[in-house]
């Protein structure tokens, strides 16, 4: 599989973007809704015209058209033909290819199997479950064996179930394959899960390229931060091995225990969405469990962010608006507030 | 259910029984003013079993059979193969639409002085007409379906390899296809009531010449016999697209 480079990519949206993907990579590219990341994808593609240059195996291929680029490529809306069943779907690309249908009717069957649509084949898209629609959308992209996959957030009409299942899958896919991909989405949690790299986009601008856990725990500047939702680090001083796959950290005058993977731990870190707070002590064994003061408010539409500070440390912390209200909570308000086990990070 | 359901045909026959039983009645019976300008129903009938046999009907309806066949077949394939390029290469359609804009309100009989004219009095006149008829509106109802296919299936299908003529023959005309067929349904009525004008204004054969010298000899019943095959001619085209368009769209749509 090639690698990619983007070398200096500008257009009407995309500012100076370079970019090095190796091969069979899953590259994530990541940011806020019209930060320009399906445009980047669709001028990979050649669908949209820019500046710079582009070259999959130190080759450019700026002048080759897109029907030529050998690129596999699901659209957000998947962009099934209506009109035809999900087997002529599937095996549109090798039939404009002109292939033989001793060619066809193996990589039809090698389709299914993969993605477990043999059931399907000949039913129509609008008969199709949003699960299924996404399976056969992948199975048609990678039919003609690409040479680079594209994945416009795929996922992004599911539920969040089957959204789960299918990263799950999906990744467990492509790996298999060996494809290098660029996979675009908004969600943080997502990038995480599916990608080996993160590419953060914001404005047209790339911020930042790197590990999941480096993103997280260093962004790059503050559009990155505010992208992934300012989370809290605590810097960890010291930290003891409790068995059973925990430690206990002893981070900013907080003692923190938390899942361990067995790593040197340096920070700990956790998103402002993920912390519980509450006016009154919650129930349960006081583990991860403290004690601070709200010192600052700030509004968003349904969300509310709270400043709460501890002897040693300021927490950003973010609430729903309902439950800020039921609580009574405002600034000056004494609270608890839990960092839970799972959503903390370490690194 | 499956017990009412042999039920539904009755129902749907029984206002035409009720239609002509009520027709045969009133001009049996003589019951309006001026009843000698409305012939019974089995007297048309009976007209419509004569001309039958001497051959009268079927020579005239073949005229303009024919007339319709070929004005239509040739109009419709012109519009859909313009729509075609109109709604696929926008400067195509840049280049046309205004003069296309400025035709097409001009109804197809309104050109029967100039073609006349220019081509005289013989079968090509009515073809002309019936060609300007269908043209038109197919070559609208076939932009309009081009233009309207989502552009991300364009898209996906040049990513699969697919070249402009792929994706025009694969992807954009059977998307078309729903608007194209509206277009041919709605044409396919409109062709049969211009020839019938056409002929009763300049042709001198054709179920319209007929319905023409049935007027001036006051044979009404050979008037409705006229109409009644007009009607059928009418309902069989558009019955014979809406077929079509249920077999090549129906499962997909």
């Amino acid at each position: 599989m090639p690698t990619i480079e983007l070398r200096n990519i500008s257009n009407f949206i995309c500012r100076n973007i370079s970019l090095k993907i190796s091969s069979g990579e899953l590259l994530v590219l990541l940011g806020p809704t019209g930060a320009g990341k399906t445009t980047l994808l669709n001028i990979i593609s050649g669908l949209t015209p820019y500046e710079g240059s582009i070259l999959f195996d130190d080759e450019p291929i700026d002048k080759i058209p897109v029907s030529r680029r050998g690129i596999g490529y699901l659209f957000q809306d998947l962009a099934l033909f209506p009109h035809l069943d999900v087997r002529s779907n599937i095996i549109y690309g090798l039939f404009i290819k002109k292939l033989g249908q001793d060619e066809i009717e193996p990589k039809l069957d090698e389709m299914c199997a993969l993605l477990n649509i043999g059931h399907l084949l000949g039913r129509y898209p609008k008969d199709l479950s949003g699960g299924e629609r996404q399976r056969v959308a992948l199975a048609r992209a990678i039919a003609p064996s690409p040479k680079i996959l594209l994945l416009d957030e795929p996922f992004n009409s599911l539920d969040i179930k089957t959204r789960k299942y299918l990263r799950i899958e999906f990744k467990r896919i492509l790996k298999g394959l060996g494809l290098t991909t660029i996979f675009v989405t908004h969600d943080f949690k997502e990038a995480e899960e599916m990608g080996d790299r993160l590419a953060v986009i914001d404005s047209g601008k790339l911020e930042q390229v790197a590990t999941p856990q480096e993103i997280f725990f260093s962004p790059n500047g503050d559009k990155v931060a505010d992208f992934l939702g300012s989370p809290n680090i605590f810097g960890c001083d010291n930290y003891e091995v409790l068995g059973n796959g925990l430690v206990e950290a002893s981070c900013e005058g907080l003692t923190i225990i938390m899942v361990w993977d067995g790593e040197k731990l340096n920070k700990i870190a956790i998103s402002p969405e993920d912390i519980y707070v509450s006016r009154n002590e919650p129930p349960g064994p006081s583990i991860n469990r403290f004690k601070g003061t709200i010192v600052e408010e700030i509004s968003h539409n349904s969300l509310i962010s709270l400043k709460i500070k501890t002897k040693t440390k300021e927490i950003l912390a973010r609430i729903r608006k309902e439950d800020f209200i039921s609580e009574n909570l405002g600034a000056g308000s004494d609270v608890f507030f839990i960092l839970p086990l799972r959503n903390l990070r370490g690194v | 259910m499956n017990k009412l359901n042999w039920l539904k045909p009755q129902w749907s026959i029984l206002p035409v029984v009720v239609f002509f039983g009520v027709w045969e009645v009133v001009a049996r019976f003589r019951l309006i003013p001026g009843h000698f300008f409305f012939p019974p129903f089995t007297t048309v009938v009976q007209e419509f079993y004569h001309l039958t046999a001497n051959g009268v009907l079927a020579d005239n309806f073949f005229s303009s059979l024919i007339r319709v066949l070929i004005g239509f077949s040739t109009g419709s394939i012109a519009g859909i193969a313009m729509g075609t390029l109109m709604g696929y290469k926008e400067n195509i359609d840049k280049t046309l639409h205004p003069i296309i804009s400025l035709l097409y309100p001009i109804p197809a009989l309104g050109w029967l002085p100039i073609l006349m004219l220019w081509f005289g009095i013989g079968e090509l006149l009515p073809i002309i007409i019936i060609f300007i008829c269908s043209f038109f509106p197919v070559l609208y109802n076939t932009v309009t379906g081009i233009k309207t296919v989502d552009r991300n299936l364009i898209k996906v299908a040049k990513t699969l390899g697919a070249s402009e003529r792929n994706i025009l023959t694969t992807i954009a005309l059977p998307l078309a296809l729903p608007n194209i067929f509206t277009g041919l349904r709605l044409e396919a009525g409109m062709a049969w009531r211009t020839i019938i004008a056409a002929e009763m204004v300049a042709i001198p054969t054709g179920i319209g010449a007929l319905l023409m010298r049935a007027e001036s000899l006051i044979r009404i019943d050979i008037v409705i016999v006229c109409l009644i095959v007009l009607a059928g001619m009418c309902l069989s085209f558009e019955q014979f697209f809406i077929y079509m368009e249920y077999r090549l769209t129906g499962k997909w749509r």
